[in-house]
């Protein structure tokens, strides 16, 4: 017998919806949907144990339950935060909320490299969404940026270190998806890293898991490094049968060529699946797949400017759209409307002109 | 003379053999707990007002009856002995000196909250004290207060002790477990609380040494006779080690209603300030709480006279008071630098982060870099008021409470000696080779006029 | 090749039985003190293998640890470790003269160790020795109330150890 899920009721941004007992309050934001939705860099829903750290999903939570209405003192990270019934959170509507977010994008901000132009993240970067949304213009940090020593993770995964906000999402896969992690976080502070410590290469056949779930352009796919811009290249959901995984995947491609294959992501640019190492780096020839057609990418406008979806070619010529009538595509302006006479010269007018200073030049003449 | 009950006995030759000790009236307190329930010790604790000698303060009581019970799961208690807070060196003391008060506490305690297995977390710099502790648990092991069926009364303890090796952020209650567990000294995202998933997740209470020895005094004496020392919910006595430009640095027992005054300059406890110098400011709970400049230490912002206890360190609030915190005493006399000490404490708190929570991670290294950018002469003004901001930013908003420890010293050190702060900016060669001397306090309530 | 002694190896196992069953990653931290005293002052990545081996974790656990904590030296060091405290209590006492003193005393910089590799000079951050200051750690032991007579005292024991 299933036992019945409680629900309860909370009100993000004076928005009221019921979820079940035990949702966090970013998930139940995730419900609600729109700018309501605090944004996270290292909340996963899919990888146990994450979140909390980044502190870029922080709200304020102006009414603790029904039962105990009293509003909880610190901004809480509303990922790791169950709701309760009757609590009332703020995000939006919180400056509290939106000046402490405008602090932590500008920590995260504080030591990165901002190499942009050659990132291959760039278009899907989450801490660019974050930065173009909540942060500053500038930068009030003076000092030399943090640097650290080059390591090579193996033939498939590049390593950017100077790029990564320390999310620990790469860390979760290799425990959650791999019988035996090689790599994580070393050191400590402002110095921590993602390393191997001792050269290694990360070879595990689900490893290449950590290139969809990075945030920003730390961990990105070799066997893409430079080829393309991600908006230059066209996102078509694909499968084939594959023996590890479910083989669906998103295959990225410009014209025929498949220039990256990626797990596919729901709209909060979550992977659906997990995919094998072979379907993400071995299978780059559109005859691979089975193309099921272009992927619908809400999130990460860049990319759905591309206009993929639904671009069809018209069949029919313009005048059969117009119902058999010819456009009528010149029209002298001039013939309908006494402003804009190219023969009043505007910068010759004392003060503002109004339609009367046209009549007046035109009776003249 | 102030009631001691902890370091009353701490100079008799050879306390720290179980012998002396125990000739000196100690175990005493084991047997009669012993014969207690549990939740009447637990009732106790909560009767005696004890608030945790860490550093926060919380009713250690009342944090003893949240722990869960749940059956048939093993329950922990763990004593935090990673005393790492600048300032603060009380738990060394007591551990070296008496180290099975700190063991009959524990046995106690773990009586109390049904721990079989208890752990003394202590920090790894503090390798010597290890064999004190291993010591005394041996030899009260010897003699039955250990082990199996402890006199008899059906109750089984082992009391282990784990070295850390060398990070500050263990004192947090969760990275400590953490790093019991085998792990980096992260901070866990609360809830849960480890009263609740600790320990291998399981049940587990986290107190300080000081707090932990502080159960003997009140068995001994009932929760009630010991809430009647100190005053109003500073209840009992309270170790303070007492650091920096003082005539007498050392460790005191106090009972909290004495005067900051009398602290700093009585013979018995600091013996003033060396070379007949001023007093310029002090620290009075550790190097996390906000210092105060010499006429709100004494002295209350309503004028009235500061006391050594919670209530009265606190008086004010941020703005005007301070925190009795772990007890670390820090003063200053007229020739230190405000800037420059507070840099030192900057780059301690970057050197502790454990770099997990951005706030934290990002916000230290930058505070250190701006505070020794305007102490050695090349600051702005406005890099003061970026400070400040990025201070704020930090506070508050991070996983655990060390972006606040970060955070207040910066805050306290602007808010009252901006005008240091100030003369460093405008006087960039002079401020190399001189100080600052007596500040001429930022008084942003308008309390002196 | 990287191996505890039979009495060490005891020694290990009298750790790891210090917590419940299948927690023995719990002794992870004792056991690289342990190694670190016994292979040569310092965690080589064999060091941390072994002591995974041991606890039967992964090696990254060991590395991630090892890194974690200021104590565990991850490159050579010289045969005795002079840690000098320079937070704001021992520099409201003079840790700053102490520092340069040692400094050219021993010709070498923080970070580094002497050519003869007797000495390795570092600073660390407040060891609890607020009180008697200033001070350094000195291996298992605190140096208290340091002047600059004693530093010299100091260096002439350690030259004059066996």
């Amino acid at each position: 017998m299933s036992e019945e899920v409680k629900t309860v009721k909370v009100t993000i941004d004076n928005i009221t919806i019921d979820v079940p007992q035990g949702t966090s309050i970013l998930n139940a934001a995730r419900m609600i949907g729109g700018d309501v939705t605090p944004p996270a860099m290292c909340y996963y829903s899919k990888l146990k144990g994450s979140g909390g750290k980044c502190r870029t999903c922080l709200v304020e939570v102006s009414k603790g339950s029904e039962a105990d209405p009293r509003p909880m003192p610190k901004l809480v990270a509303s990922c790791r935060t169950g709701v309760m019934d009757g609590m009332e959170v703020k995000n939006i509507t919180s400056p509290r909320v939106t000046d402490a977010r405008n602090g932590v994008v500008e920590f995260l901000l504080l030591n990165h490299p901002l190499d942009c132009p050659v990132c291959d993240q760039a278009g899907e970067c989450h801490l660019q969404d974050l930065g173009y949304m909540h942060g500053k213009e500038a930068t009030r940090y003076e000092f030399k940026r943090r640097t650290f020593d080059k390591h090579e993770l193996g033939p498939y995964i590049q390593l950017h270190m100077t790029r990564c906000i320390l999310c620990y999402r790469c860390v979760y896969v290799a425990d959650q998806l791999t019988d035996s992690r090689v790599h994580g976080v070393l050191s400590r502070g402002d110095h921590s890293e993602i390393a191997t410590y001792i050269e290694k290469s990360l070879d595990n056949n689900f490893i290449g898991n950590v290139i969809d779930v990075c945030p920003v352009g730390a961990l990105t796919d070799k066997t893409f490094r430079f080829k393309n811009r991600v908006w230059f290249t066209k996102p078509q959901n694909a499968h084939r049968d594959c023996s590890c995984c479910s083989g669906k995947v998103t295959i990225w491609q410009r014209g025929e060529e498949v220039l990256r294959v990626t797990a596919r992501k729901d709209q909060w640019g979550e992977v659906e699946e997990w995919i094998c190492n072979e379907c993400r780096f071995e299978k780059k020839s559109a005859s691979d797949w089975v193309i099921e057609g272009p992927t619908h990418v809400s999130r990460h406008s860049v990319i759905s400017q591309g206009h993929y979806e639904n671009m069809k070619k018209p069949k029919e010529i313009f005048s059969a759209v117009h119902d058999g009538r010819s456009p009528k595509l010149l029209m002298d302006i001039h013939s309908v409307s006494e402003v804009n006479d190219p023969s009043v010269d505007l910068s010759k007018i004392n003060g503002s002109a109004s339609s009367d200073t046209f009549k007046l030049s035109r009776k003249k003449q | 003379m102030a009631k001691k009950l902890l370091l009353e006995k701490a100079h008799i030759e050879g306390i720290r053999h179980f012998d002396v000790y125990r000739k000196e009236g100690g175990y005493a307190a084991v047997e009669t707990a012993l014969k207690m329930d549990p939740a009447a010790i637990v009732e106790e604790v909560k009767k005696s007002g004890l608030r945790g000698r860490g550093g926060a303060g919380f009713a250690t009581g009342l944090k003893w009856s949240f722990l869960a019970k749940p059956e048939g799961v093993p329950r922990y208690l763990v004593c935090n002995a990673d005393e790492s807070e600048p300032g603060t060196f009380k738990d060394r003391y007591l551990m070296e000196f008496l180290p099975h008060l700190l063991i009959e506490g524990l046995i106690i305690s773990s009586f109390a909250l049904g721990s079989n297995r208890t752990y003394i977390y202590i920090r790894g710099e503090y390798a010597w004290i290890v064999g004190i502790l291993e010591q005394a648990i041996a030899e009260a092991k010897l003699h039955g207060f250990l082990g199996k069926n402890i006199l008899g009364s059906g109750f089984d303890c082992e009391i282990y002790v784990q070295r850390g090796a060398g990070a500050y952020i263990c004192g947090e209650e969760t990275a400590l477990i953490e790093s019991l567990e085998g792990k980096r000294g992260n901070p866990r995202i609360k809830p849960p609380f480890p009263a609740i998933k600790g320990l291998w997740d399981c049940p587990t209470v986290v107190n300080n040494v000081e707090t932990l020895a502080a159960v003997v005094p009140i068995i001994n004496m009932g929760g009630e006779e010991y809430a009647k020392i100190g005053v109003g919910r500073s209840t009992g006595t309270k170790l303070l080690s007492a650091c920096g430009n003082i005539n007498k640095p050392g460790v005191y027992e106090i009972d909290m209603t004495i005067s900051v005054e009398e602290f700093i300059y009585s013979d018995e406890y600091c013996g003033g300030i060396p070379n007949g110098k001023k007093l310029k400011a002090c620290i009075p709970g550790g190097s996390s709480v906000p210092i105060l400049p010499a006429n709100l230490l004494l002295k209350t912002a309503k004028g009235e006279t500061r006391y050594m206890n919670y209530e009265s360190l606190s008086d004010g609030g941020f703005a005007t008071g301070s925190m009795m915190g772990s007890g670390g005493f820090i003063v200053l006399d007229e020739d230190q630098c405000i800037v420059k000490h507070t840099y030192t404490l900057a780059r301690f708190y970057r050197h502790e982060s454990c770099g997990q929570c951005s706030p934290c991670r990002e916000g230290t290294g930058w505070m250190e870099k701006i505070l020794q950018k305007i102490d050695t002469g090349k600051g702005t003004i406005a890099d003061i008021d970026l400070l400040w901001d990025i201070q704020r930013k930090i506070e508050g908003n991070t996983i655990c409470p060390l972006g606040d420890a970060a955070a207040w010293p910066v805050a306290a050190a602007i808010r009252h000696f901006r005008d240091e702060f100030e003369w460093h900016v405008n006087n960039p060669t002079k401020c190399l080779t001189q100080n600052y001397g007596l500040a001429k306090y930022a008084d942003a309530l308008g309390l002196s006029a | 090749m990287v191996k505890f002694s039979d009495d060490k190896l005891k020694e290990v196992q009298s750790m790891i039985d210090r917590y419940p069953e299948g927690k023995q990653k719990s002794a992870l931290i004792p056991l690289l003190h342990l190694a670190q005293e016994e292979f040569g002052g310092w965690l080589k990545p064999d060091t941390m293998d072994y002591v995974a081996s041991l606890l039967t974790i992964d090696p990254i656990e060991a590395y991630e640890v090892a890194t974690f904590y200021s104590m565990f030296n991850l490159k050579p060091v010289g045969k005795h470790v002079f840690e000098v405290c320079h937070t704001g209590p021992c520099m409201l006492n003079g840790s700053d003269n102490i520092l340069d003193y040692i400094k050219s005393t021993l010709g070498i910089e923080v970070g580094q160790t002497t050519s003869d590799g007797m000495f390795t000079l570092k600073t660390v951050e407040c060891l609890g020795a607020c009180g008697y200051a200033p001070m350094m750690q000195m291996g298992m032991n605190y140096r208290e109330h340091l002047t600059k007579e004693r530093v010299d005292a100091i260096i002439d024991e350690c030259r004059n150890e066996k």
